[in-house]
C-alpha cells in the first residue's frame, strides 16, 4: 500500500521522492525501509539542497588529509606524526525546543565525531546568535543554551576555549548554537567509520535505546519551524557522564587493532551509524534489532532504528575480537551489545528476531537525490547594499566619547566574560591565551614547542546585506584573528546557517555566501575540511540573515613567539596597519545600525591587501617586533584601540589624522586592518617590514597612563571605558 | 618520590595531575584505578578533579564508596600525604577524611577563572616551600565549591590553624570581592586534624608553567616532594 500523505509528512520526504524509492526498490517500501530512507534524504544527513553548492569549497591542500565528506570530521597534518581533527556543527532546532539540552547534546554531537576518529577531543569553540536581550525569552534561551554547554562540555573535561556571541532580531525565533569541536593524536591512530569484511560483527555500545529523539533529522533540521511544541520528543536529553566514559574507552580501543571502524549514532541513529559505514565500507549489513537494549518496553523495530538516544557508538570488530573489546568496555562500565555482522551483498537486511522488517540496498539508501535551485537575486538587494552618507547626520568631535561608551556597551561588542568564564577554559593543560585576552584563543601542543590557534567568525549582518563579501569577510576576519595571534592559518570548517533552501533568494543568498568564501579560502590558502549545512532556519517565514560561521585553526612554530590583544607597556607606541578606508566603511557597521537605526551599505574587501597583511603580522610576531594586535572589526578603529587599553589595563594617547568623515574614520568598519603596539625601539623595522609587504602603516599614538585619549575627540579613564564594557549580559 | 593519582570514572584533572608532578617536577607517577585497594609504593596519593560518576547525586557522594578509597582512608592513617583537588576535595569531604561540605556556588554558576590564595599556615606538608602569608596565582574551576560547615567546625579550623588557603586579592587581603564562591571565611583549601590531609578547590596542577599563566601550582608539589 502506498504511502499516505501523513506518513510523507512526519518523514519530511516528497511524493516525488517516494516515487523514486518505489522505482529504485521496484516496490512499495517498507514501514522500517520508509522511516530509513526518510532520515538518510533528509537535508540533515543527505545535504540534498547543498551538495551541489558544497562542491565549489576548495578542500585540498598541502596540509589536508582527510577531506569533508569522507570521515566525522576534517583532519589536518601539523608535522611531527601529529594531526588535529577539527568540524563544527549546528545544534539550532533543538536548542530552541530546548535551550539547555539542545545546547548540550550539540556539544555531545560534535565531541563523538571527534574521538570517533581515534583522535581525543582537547578543545571546544562555540558561535552563539540571538534575538536582543530585553526580551525575556531570548534570555532564557541564551541562559538555558549556555548552561547546557557549560553543564556538558565542563563534565567531560575539554577546554571550550573560544567563541562569539551576536544578537539581532532575526535570531529571535530562531537562535543559532554551532558547536565545534577539535581533536588532536597520532596519524597512525586515526580510525575509520566504515564496515568492512563480511562476517565482522557490528556491536552497539553505550546508552540504551529509547524513542527520544524520533524524526530529530529529518523532522527537525529538515523543515521550518512552526509547530516546535508538537516537536519537543524530537530533542535528545544528554548523559555527558556516559559521554566522558565512551570517550575514554573507545580511545582506548582504537590502539587495539581488534576493531575495523568506529561510527557515532548521531542525527538518524541507529539508521545513518550503520548504512553510512556500509556504504563507506562498500559492504551490506544484516543487524537484528531483537538484540539492541532498550530502555522502554514495546519498542518497534521502526523506532528503534530511528531513535537518536544520545551517547551511543556502532562498532565494526575483526571477527574473534569480540570478548576482549567487550571486556574493555565493561571495564568502563558500558554495556556492550553484538547486533549484527557485516555482509558482502550490499544490502541493508534489518530483522527483528526472525522476521525481515527491511531488506535494502545500501547504495540506494545513501544517495538521495540532489536538487539544483535556482538561485534569484532578490529585488531587495540592490537598494539595500547602497549607504547615502548624506542621510546620516554627522556626528561631532564632542559626540566620540559618549558614543564610544555606547559602542563598548552594545551587546555585540561588549565583554563576554559572564559567559565564558562559565566554561572551563583551563582544564588539558594547554590554554596559553585564554578567552578575552586575543583575537583567537593559542593553544600549546604538548612534548612540542608547537601551537595552534582557533577562532569562529561569522558576520550576519554583512552577508545579509552584501552576501558575497559577507562570505569572503567570514573567512578573511578569521584568518585575520589568527595572524593577529601570529599564527598561520592552515584550514576551515564551516556552518552554513540559512533560511529555507527552497526559496530563490535563500537560495542566492547560499550561493553568493558559498562563493566569496570559497575565493577567500583560495586566497588566504585555507581549504574546507569540514562542516555542516543548517537550513530551514526560519519561523513564520522570516529568515535569519545568512550565517556562515567559519571555525579556523591555525599553527605558531614557536609558542612563545605569539601575541596578545592587549597594550602592554608605557611608551610603546601604536600603529595602524592597513588603511583609513572610505566612505563605505560605515556599511553594515554596528555603528550605523546602534546609532542611527540604520542596516545598509556593502562593506567592501580586497583578498591580496588582506593576505599582504596577513604575512605581515605573522612575520612581525614570529620577529619578535610586535607587543600587542588586535585586528580591526566591530566598532572600527575607536573601539579596537580602546579594547586594547581595556584588555592591558594602560590608557593611551593619540593623534589622529583628519581623513574624510568623523564617523567613518573613527567607527568605520574598513577591512584588512589591525591596531598593533611596538616597543620605541622596534618602531623603524616594523615600518621597514610593512613597506615591503605593502602594507600602510600609520603612528597612532602612545601606550601609557591611566586614560583614553584622542586628542581634540575624547578623553576618558581606563576604568570608565572598562565599566561600559563589562557585565553588560549573562 | 612517586604520586598515585586515583582514576574514577568521570575524573578529567588526572592526566593533567600526571604532567605537572612528572613532566614538570620529575617525579614518578602511576594512575590507580578506583576498583584497586593496593596504592602500589606510593608516597602521596592525588585525588584529582572532575566529575566522578558524573556526581548526579551529590559530589564525590559515590565515589567515596569507590574500592579504593579504603586504601587512600589507611593511607592516611598512617600520616601519609593525601590531597584532594576540585572534585577530590568533595569526595574527601564525604568520606568523613576532611569536615565541612562544598556546597553549590552562591551564584548558582559554573566558575572558571584565575584566583589568588593567600597561604595561611606554612608548616603543613603542602606549603612548607611558601613564604608566610605568600600569595599563590592558581585557577578555579567548579560549580559546587563553596565551602560551609556548621560555626563549630568553622571555629576548629580557624583556632588549629587548618584553614591552608584563602581566596584573596593578588595582593594578599581577604575580601568579599576576592571570593569568587560565597565560601565561608574565604576558605579555598583546609587541612585534617593532623595536617597530612588536604582538600583544596582550586588546581595547583594547571599552574606550573609559565606559558600557561603562573608557576606558583609548583610549590605545592615542591613542598610534598620535599616532606617525603
Amino acid at each position: 500500500m502506498p504511502a499516505s500523505k501523513e506518513q510523507l509528512e512526519e518523514i519530511a520526504l516528497s511524493r516525488k521522492e517516494y516515487n523514486l524509492i518505489v522505482s529504485k526498490l521496484e516496490r512499495e517500501p517498507t514501514e522500517v525501509e520508509l522511516g530509513m530512507f526518510g532520515s538518510l534524504w533528509s537535508e540533515h544527513c543527505g545535504y540534498k539542497h547543498s551538495k551541489a553548492l558544497l562542491k565549489r569549497f576548495p578542500t585540498s591542500g598541502k596540509y589536508v588529509l582527510i577531506k569533508p565528506g569522507e570521515e566525522n570530521a576534517g583532519v589536518i597534518d601539523i608535522g611531527d606524526g601529529q594531526v588535529i581533527g577539527f568540524k563544527i556543527e549546528s545544534h539550532n532546532h533543538p536548542s530552541y525546543i530546548e535551550p539547555y539540552q539542545g545546547a548540550a547534546t550539540g556539544v555531545g554531537g560534535i565531541v563523538r565525531d571527534i574521538f570517533t576518529m581515534g583522535l581525543r577531543p582537547i578543545a571546544l569553540a562555540n558561535s552563539l546568535r540571538f534575538g536582543p536581550m530585553s526580551d525575556p525569552h531570548n534570555r532564557y534561551l541564551m541562559s538555558g543554551v549556555v548552561g547546557g554547554i557549560a553543564g556538558y562540555g565542563n563534565c567531560l573535561g575539554i577546554a571550550d576555549v573560544c567563541g562569539e556571541i551576536y544578537f539581532d532580531n532575526c535570531y529571535s525565533g530562531n537562535p543559532l548554537v554551532n558547536a565545534l569541536c577539535l581533536g588532536i593524536g597520532r596519524r597512525e591512530d586515526l580510525t575509520r567509520a566504515r564496515a568492512s569484511g563480511a562476517g565482522n560483527l557490528v556491536m552497539l555500545v553505550g546508552a540504551d535505546t529509547g524513542r527520544d529523539g524520533l524524526h530529530g533529522a529529518s523532522g527537525l533540521a529538515s523543515r521550518t519551524f512552526e509547530e516546535q511544541r508538537e516537536l519537543r520528543s524530537a530533542v535528545q536529553v544528554g548523559n555527558p557522564f556516559m559521554e566522558k566514559l565512551l570517550i575514554e574507552a573507545c580511545l582506548e580501543l582504537t590502539r587495539t587493532g581488534w576493531i575495523v571502524g568506529l561510527q557515532d549514532c548521531g542525527a538518524a541513529g541507529l539508521t545513518s551509524a550503520a548504512i553510512e559505514a556500509a556504504d563507506k565500507g562498500n559492504s551490506g549489513l544484516d543487524i537484528d534489532v531483537a538484540m539492541v537494549p532498550r530502555r522502554e518496553k514495546g519498542m518497534t523495530p521502526y523506532e528503534v532504528m530511528l531513535s537518536e538516544s544520545q551517547e551511543r557508538m556502532v562498532v565494526i570488530v575483526k571477527k574473534g575480537c569480540e570478548d576482549k573489546v567487550s571486556d574493555l568496555f565493561d571495564r568502563w562500565g558500558l554495556h556492550s551489545d553484538i547486533i549484527g555482522k557485516v555482509t558482502d551483498d550490499g544490502m541493508a537486511t534489518i530483522r527483528d528476531g526472525g522476521k525481515v522488517v527491511a531488506h535494502a540496498p545500501v547504495k540506494y539508501l545513501n544517495n538521495p537525490p540532489v536538487y539544483r535551485f535556482r538561485p534569484r537575486r532578490p529585488d531587495w538587494l540592490d537598494d539595500l547594499q547602497v549607504l547615502d552618507l548624506k542621510k546620516i547626520k554627522e556626528m561631532t568631535p564632542k559626540d566620540t566619547g559618549k558614543i564610544l561608551l555606547r559602542l563598548l556597551a552594545a551587546p555585540n561588542i561588549c565583554s563576554k566574560r559572564q559567559v565564558f568564564r562559565q566554561y572551563d577554559h583551563q582544564v588539558g593543560n594547554n590554554s596559553v591565551v585564554l578567552p578575552g585576552e586575543g583575537d583567537a584563543a593559542v593553544l600549546r601542543i604538548q612534548e612540542t614547542t608547537k601551537a595552534y590557534t582557533l577562532v569562529t567568525d561569522g558576520n550576519g549582518r554583512y552577508c545579509y546585506v552584501n552576501p558575497l563579501v559577507g562570505g569572503v569577510i567570514a573567512v578573511a576576519e578569521a584568518a585575520r584573528n589568527t595572524a593577529c595571534m601570529g599564527a598561520r592559518p592552515m584550514a576551515i570548517t564551516n556552518c552554513l546557517n540559512f533560511g529555507n533552501p527552497e526559496r530563490n533568494d535563500v537560495m542566492y543568498q547560499m550561493h553568493r555566501c558559498i562563493e566569496g568564501m570559497s575565493q577567500a579560502c583560495r586566497k588566504l590558502k585555507t581549504p574546507v575540511v569540514s562542516g555542516n549545512v543548517s537550513l530551514y532556519n526560519e519561523t513564520r517565514g522570516v529568515a535569519i540573515f545568512p550565517t556562515p560561521v567559519v571555525g579556523m585553526v591555525g599553527l605558531i612554530k614557536d609558542v612563545k613567539r605569539h601575541c596578545t590583544a592587549g597594550f602592554k607597556s608605557e611608551g610603546d607606541v601604536v600603529f595602524l596597519l592597513g588603511d583609513f578606508g572610505d566612505d563605505r566603511a560605515l556599511g553594515s557597521s554596528e555603528y550605523l545600525e546602534l546609532i542611527h537605526g540604520v542596516v545598509r551599505g556593502t562593506q567592501t574587501i580586497d583578498l591580496r591587501t588582506e593576505k599582504n597583511l596577513h604575512d605581515l603580522l605573522i612575520k612581525a610576531i614570529d620577529r619578535g617586533l610586535l607587543r600587542s594586535a588586535h585586528d580591526c572589526s566591530d566598532g572600527g578603529l575607536a573601539v579596537t584601540l580602546a579594547e586594547s587599553c581595556i584588555i592591558g589595563g594602560i590608557g593611551f594617547k593619540g593623534d589622529l589624522p583628519a581623513h574624510g568623515r568623523l564617523d567613518t574614520m573613527i567607527f568605520g568598519e574598513a577591512q584588512s586592518r589591525a591596531v598593533v603596539s611596538v616597543s620605541p625601539g622596534k618602531v623603524r623595522r616594523l615600518e621597514e617590514m610593512a613597506f615591503k609587504h605593502r602594507v600602510p602603516v600609520t603612528r597612532l599614538g602612545i601606550v601609557g597612563g591611566g586614560r583614553f585619549v584622542l586628542r581634540g575627540l575624547t578623553d576618558l579613564p581606563v576604568n570608565d571605558l572598562e565599566q561600559a564594557w563589562s557585565n553588560r549580559i549573562g | 618520590m612517586k604520586f598515585g593519582i586515583v582514576v574514577f570514572p568521570g575524573t578529567w584533572s588526572d592526566r593533567d595531575c600526571f604532567y605537572s608532578v612528572h613532566n614538570i617536577c620529575g617525579q614518578d607517577a602511576v594512575y590507580i584505578w578506583h576498583k584497586e585497594t593496593d596504592l602500589a609504593g606510593c608516597d602521596c596519593i592525588i585525588l584529582p578533579g572532575g566529575f566522578s560518576y558524573g556526581d548526579y547525586l551529590r559530589t564525590g557522594a559515590i565515589a567515596r564508596f569507590s574500592p579504593v578509597m579504603d586504601a587512600v582512608a589507611d593511607f592516611s592513617k598512617k600520616g601519609r600525604p593525601v590531597i584532594g583537588i576540585c572534585n577530590g576535595f568533595q569526595v574527601l569531604c564525604e568520606a568523613n577524611l576532611l569536615p565541612g561540605v562544598l556546597r553549590q556556588n552562591e551564584h548558582l554558576q559554573y566558575r572558571c577563572q584565575w584566583t589568588y590564595l593567600k597561604t595561611e599556615n606554612i608548616s603543613t606538608p603542602f606549603t612548607n616551600k611558601c613564604r608566610k602569608g605568600q600569595v599563590l596565582k592558581i585557577p578555579i574551576s567548579h560549580y559546587e565549591g563553596r565551602y560551609y560547615a556548621g560555626d563549630d567546625v568553622i571555629k576548629e579550623l580557624e583556632d588549629g590553624g587548618r584553614v591552608a588557603f584563602r581566596y584573596g586579592t593578588p595582593a594578599g587581603e581577604i575580601t568579599a570581592a576576592a571570593n569568587p564562591n560565597g565560601a565561608l571565611n574565604n576558605i579555598a583549601g583546609i587541612v585534617n586534624k593532623q595536617g597530612n590531609v588536604l582538600g583544596m578547590m582550586p588546581h595547583p596542577e594547571r599552574s606550573c608553567e609559565d606559558i600557561l599563566g603562573s608557576i606558583d601550582g609548583n610549590i605545592i608539589w615542591e613542598s610534598i616532594i620535599a616532606g617525603i
